[in-house]
């Protein structure tokens, strides 16, 4: 029994979440409804965040279990933890707002753990049977939690929204998948990458299609152009919490997933996918900067900014190898601080009657809350890629092995992408500091201030040694051991 | 395989049989009844009066939910079919890992009961 | 073997026969009996392949429950179909341009077996065995509850609740001042709780007691 057990431990930081999920489930069954108690849950919820968090952290030697389907190594953990701070930095700041908005269900914790408990199944994926079944039951709680203002008729758009066209994309993937097995006879990754590497394999047909519908259905989650369009619109009409969730953990975990795919599973036919890397990247970067210049909502225009990021996001990994990888894995890991950072400031947006959202709302910002405004325009300036701030080092990480690979056009690709992007981004400065001012905001909240507070402090503070290098030596090791 | 599909045959057989008398009944009226429709006799009938509306309302919400809720625990029987059929095989393993399964829907089934959502109102 | 090609050729032209008449049938409940018989004969493709387990499945679970479920979706939507078919004509070359492609990449996939060009380096997943004694059903549950399958076993039992939780997440509402039978509160009532005794003065009236406690709202 003991032994039986003992096999098992690598699934351990997945069994906390689930467990915790259903205990907190019955929680909420059993004890009356109402604010304080939800309150209670989403606090233990958090709780059980962490302790998934310690477990990874204090996890044994690396291992694959069930034939392969679940892999624990130092990539799966980098990422987990990644994933695991993104959905706890996301649940902080839920609280207040769900509850100002009255939707402050305990369904909303638990239905989030699950969806973080399918992303981690997704970083750890080493088969295409468990790739999906992650992928689901991540997409299954998200499209639930995008609808949960069920009276709101944005927010039940943009749920259905988010559930049609991912639910397309779905099929996509599983006709991918079954073309892949028809090739390689199996749907391990190991095995795929052995079918693949033999000579000639570019040219099989089967695996060519298999390849690009895969691609296909995982652009559609992290929102690579030509697959995006659903983002403004979800992330509009999503309550906006919700909506700081769907920006960050998920967008790792898929990332996190295309890369393990493309690394492990197709080596030999790098040409191939490379390409389709390369279209995804370009065509997200340049749809991102452009789409974003004419918005006027905060919401759709960090739609376009997160489109934009996985564009560069994609760069390295077109580059290939394990350097590649680490460039992925340091931009998302920035891009996740960014990002809730900036979605922190958009939840201080509050006046009387409740959240705006429109851009030139923010006019004046800095003669009436300075702290607001200062933090919102160093997370734009992070964004564009203005150094100091941690959003350069993403973008170095991210160019350098594309410059190192030989694709040059690439990189400069993305370094104008990046100056055009940088317009909306000042833009954004531009109005809180120069602008007349409007009628201040509602003071922030504590649990948004604190969230905002400490991504500033990562995002200024990572020109120091001591934040940056380990955060690129974990990355380089997670990197290496993808194999 | 042919072996199994010959299992079926009887089945078919009966399959085509049943059509075959059902079409044929259908069929009859159409060739050998007396017809000599009207618009009265072919209208309608609701209490002597003319049709209101549409017979076809909208239905509640609820019932989409009871289908649903239907449907998570209908495969869940399918889960447990072959269990059932291969249970020696599938050894002690197999049973714990059965259980925990259930375990998980039975945390479902308790919420939905507690939530209300097997009540019709 | 003749006999199985007649069945083949039958259920599949059933399946798409009726698969068209789902997506061209005027009124939506006729499109959802045209997808049951569709759902029909595709089981009776599966008893073909010898997945008797599957088709049995797909009889069960498709045609018993979803199928409902649509009825169901189709019944409470009432939407204006006539208006909806307007864009059909409209969206029409596109769908079809879609669909054409998708069958050409099937084709040319299919047709590369055929030729002989794909390398597939490991043969199809065994089936049974023709004339042995293990059933499909069995031979199904000798691998799902073992070592790699129980993995997705369990992730399906999340899914699963989460689907069970988002249905009723999105879709419950209680109607307010409802009066549900309490069998366990009713008897627990003793004369204490449920008799109150109220002195009436001479010639005089009394206020009616407060209403009992709600037993559950």
């Amino acid at each position: 029994m003991m032994a039986v057990l003992q096999a098992y431990a690598p699934l351990l930081p997945e069994i906390i979440i689930v467990l915790g999920a259903m205990v907190l489930m019955m929680q909420g069954a059993f004890r009356p409804e109402n604010d304080a108690e939800t309150s209670r849950i989403m606090w233990l919820a958090l709780a059980v965040l962490v302790a998934a968090g310690v477990a990874i952290v204090q996890l044994g030697e690396p291992a694959r279990l069930f034939g392969g389907a679940f892999v624990d190594d130092a990539f799966a953990r980098f990422v987990k933890l990644l994933v695991l701070a993104g959905a706890g930095g996301a649940m902080v700041l839920a609280f207040d707002e769900m509850k100002a908005q009255g939707s402050f269900k305990f369904e909303l914790p638990v239905l989030l753990l699950l969806a973080t408990a399918g992303m981690m199944v997704m970083v750890s994926a080493g088969d295409l049977m468990a790739l999906y079944m992650g992928l689901e039951l991540q997409s299954l709680a998200l499209y639930v939690v995008a609808a949960i203002r069920r009276d709101d008729a944005k927010s039940s758009e943009a749920g259905l929204k988010y559930f049609v066209l991912g639910a397309l994309s779905s099929g996509m993937l599983l006709y991918g998948a079954s073309l892949l097995y028809g090739f390689a006879g199996t749907t391990s990754f190991a095995g795929i990458a052995a079918a693949a590497s033999v000579a000639g394999a570019g040219q099989n047909l089967l695996l060519v299609f298999g390849l690009v519908f895969l691609m296909v259905g995982l652009a559609f989650k992290v929102s690579a152009v030509p697959f995006h369009m659903w983002t403004p619109d979800v992330y509009q009409g999503a309550p906006t919490p919700i909506t700081a969730f769907l920006a960050a953990a998920p967008k790792v975990a898929a990332m996190a997933l295309l890369v393990r795919l493309v690394m492990t599973a197709l080596p030999g036919v790098q040409p191939q996918w490379q390409q389709i890397i390369v279209f995804l990247a370009i065509a997200s970067m340049v749809v991102g900067a452009l789409g974003a210049i004419g918005q006027t909502n905060i919401k759709r225009l960090m739609a376009y900014s997160s489109i934009a990021n996985m564009g560069y996001a994609l760069v390295p990994l077109a580059a290939g190898g394990a350097e590649g990888a680490q460039g992925v894995l340091i931009y998302m890991a920035i891009y996740i601080v960014m990002t809730l950072g900036a979605f922190g400031c958009i939840l201080s947006m509050r006046r009387e009657g409740g959240l705006v959202e429109d851009i030139n709302e923010l006019a004046g910002l800095a003669q009436t809350n300075l702290f607001l405004a200062f933090a919102l325009a160093m997370f734009m300036f992070s964004l564009a890629g203005i150094p100091p701030l941690a959003g350069f080092f993403a973008k170095w990480f991210a160019f350098l092995p594309a410059v190192k690979a030989g694709l040059y056009w690439l990189a400069v690709i993305g370094v104008v992408a990046s100056v055009i992007g940088a317009y909306y981004y000042l833009r954004i400065v531009k109005i809180m500091f120069f602008d007349d001012a409007k009628a201040p905001f509602m003071a922030t909240r504590a649990k948004e201030g604190a969230i905002v507070a400490l991504a500033l402090v990562l995002v200024l503070g990572f020109v120091l040694p001591f934040v940056a290098s380990p955060l690129v030596e974990a990355a380089g090791t997670a990197a290496a051991s993808l194999k | 395989m042919d072996l199994l599909l010959t299992d079926y045959l009887p089945i078919a057989v009966f399959i085509g049989v049943a059509l075959f008398i059902g079409g044929a009944l259908m069929l009859a009226p159409f060739l050998v009844a007396y017809r000599n429709p009207d618009p009265e006799k072919v209208s309608a009938y609701e209490c002597g009066f003319n049709a209101f509306d549409d017979a076809r309302m909208k239905f509640d919400v609820r019932f989409y939910l009871v289908a649903i809720l239907f449907i998570i625990f209908d495969l869940e029987v399918v889960f447990l079919i072959p269990w059932a059929v291969s249970f020696a095989e599938a050894g002690e393993f197999g049973f714990w890992a059965m259980m925990i399964f259930l375990g998980i829907l039975t945390i479902g089934f308790i919420y939905e009961w507690k939530k209300g959502a097997l009540e019709w109102d | 073997m003749a006999l199985q090609a007649v069945f083949f050729y039958l259920f599949s032209f059933l399946t798409v026969a009726s698969a068209v008449m789902v997506i061209t049938a005027r009124n939506p409940v006729h499109a959802v009996l045209w997808l049951i018989l569709a759902f029909f004969n595709a089981a009776g493709l599966f008893v073909l392949l010898g997945a008797e387990f599957l088709a049995m499945i797909l009889v069960v679970v498709y045609v018993g429950a979803v199928a409902v479920l649509f009825l169901f979706v189709v019944m409470m939507l009432d939407v204006d179909f006539a208006e909806l078919r307007a864009g059909f004509i409209k969206n029409a070359p596109l769908g079809a341009m879609v669909g054409a492609i998708l069958l050409i990449e099937l084709v040319m996939v299919v047709g590369m077996r055929f030729a002989g060009t794909a390398q597939v380096v490991r043969g199809p997943a065994p089936a049974p065995v023709a004339g042995s004694t293990i059933s499909n059903t069995e031979a199904l549950g000798a691998i799902l509850y073992r070592e790699p399958f129980v993995f997705y076993l369990e992730i399906a039992g999340l899914i699963l609740l989460v689907a069970m939780m988002g249905a009723i997440v999105l879709t419950l509402r209680h109607k307010d001042g409802v009066k549900r039978q309490s069998i366990s509160a009713q008897n627990a009532r003793n004369p204490a709780t449920a008799i109150e005794i109220a002195k009436v003065p001479a010639g005089g009236y009394t206020v009616p007691p407060k209403a009992p406690e709600k037993v559950r709202s």
